[in-house]
């Protein structure tokens, strides 16, 4: 294997490890639950990131044709991951939070978690 | 070099796996240790790509890959089952 794409692998690994754990000790340092939110869904989504790249440099330079795997992981869990957020914070508003804690929502209808959901006309 | 490097991605996300494990012990809310397993997910699908690159071996990417998908079913339905008191309505 060829040093420059050692080199490559390296740090791209070095990255990927330094932001999985930036992550999770984003996770017990922050002190709001919503805060808390931040660190695991960018630092570590950046960190596996980083990683899959490195598999897929590491699997170029061994076997000489280029994989996509590391890809298909790559767009699920960039895909997948605001999605977990958004369905946590829901979560903690729903459990947590009252309406009268939040300021108006600037439409008709109001807060999704609170409210019911606006009258649609039946398909026909 | 490799190697070195293989060894130092393991141990980081290892440490960050404990740290979630504190997370969950901990966590005030259940909302908390929600998004603390969601991360441990995540970290082990790191560790399986790491120890797949260590092995030399693509076998590895399907584990991680199935562990990606059933990660994001089960903390939806962690969620969903929180927020209405159920999963499927």
């Amino acid at each position: 294997m060829p040093f420059i794409a050692e080199l490559i692998i390296a740090i791209l690994l070095v990255i990927s490890g330094v932001f999985g754990f930036v992550g999770s000790y984003g996770l017990i340092k922050l002190k709001d639950p919503l805060q808390r939110l931040h660190a695991p869904t960018k630092a570590t989504t950046l960190g596996i990131g980083a990683v899959l790249i490195a598999s897929m440099v590491y699997f170029v330079a061994k076997t000489g044709h280029v994989s996509v795997h590391e890809l298909i992981i790559t767009l699920f869990l960039f895909l997948t991951a605001p999605i977990t957020a958004n369905f946590i914070a829901k979560t903690y508003m729903a459990r947590n939070l009252k309406v009268s804690d939040l300021p108006k929502s600037g439409t008709d209808y109001g807060w999704s978690v609170f409210s019911d959901p606006p009258k649609r006309e039946p398909l026909d | 070099m490799i190697e070195a490097a293989l060894i130092f991605a393991a141990i980081c996300y290892g440490v960050a796996l404990l740290l979630d494990l504190w997370r969950i012990a901990v966590g005030p809310d259940a909302s908390d240790r929600i998004l603390a397993l969601d991360t441990m997910v995540i970290n082990v699908i790191g560790l399986l790509v790491i120890y797949g690159i260590g092995r030399g071996t693509a076998i590895y990417f399907e584990a991680a890959m199935l562990v990606a998908m059933v990660g994001f079913v089960s903390t939806v339905a962690y969620c969903r089952f929180l927020l209405r008191g159920d999963i499927i309505e």
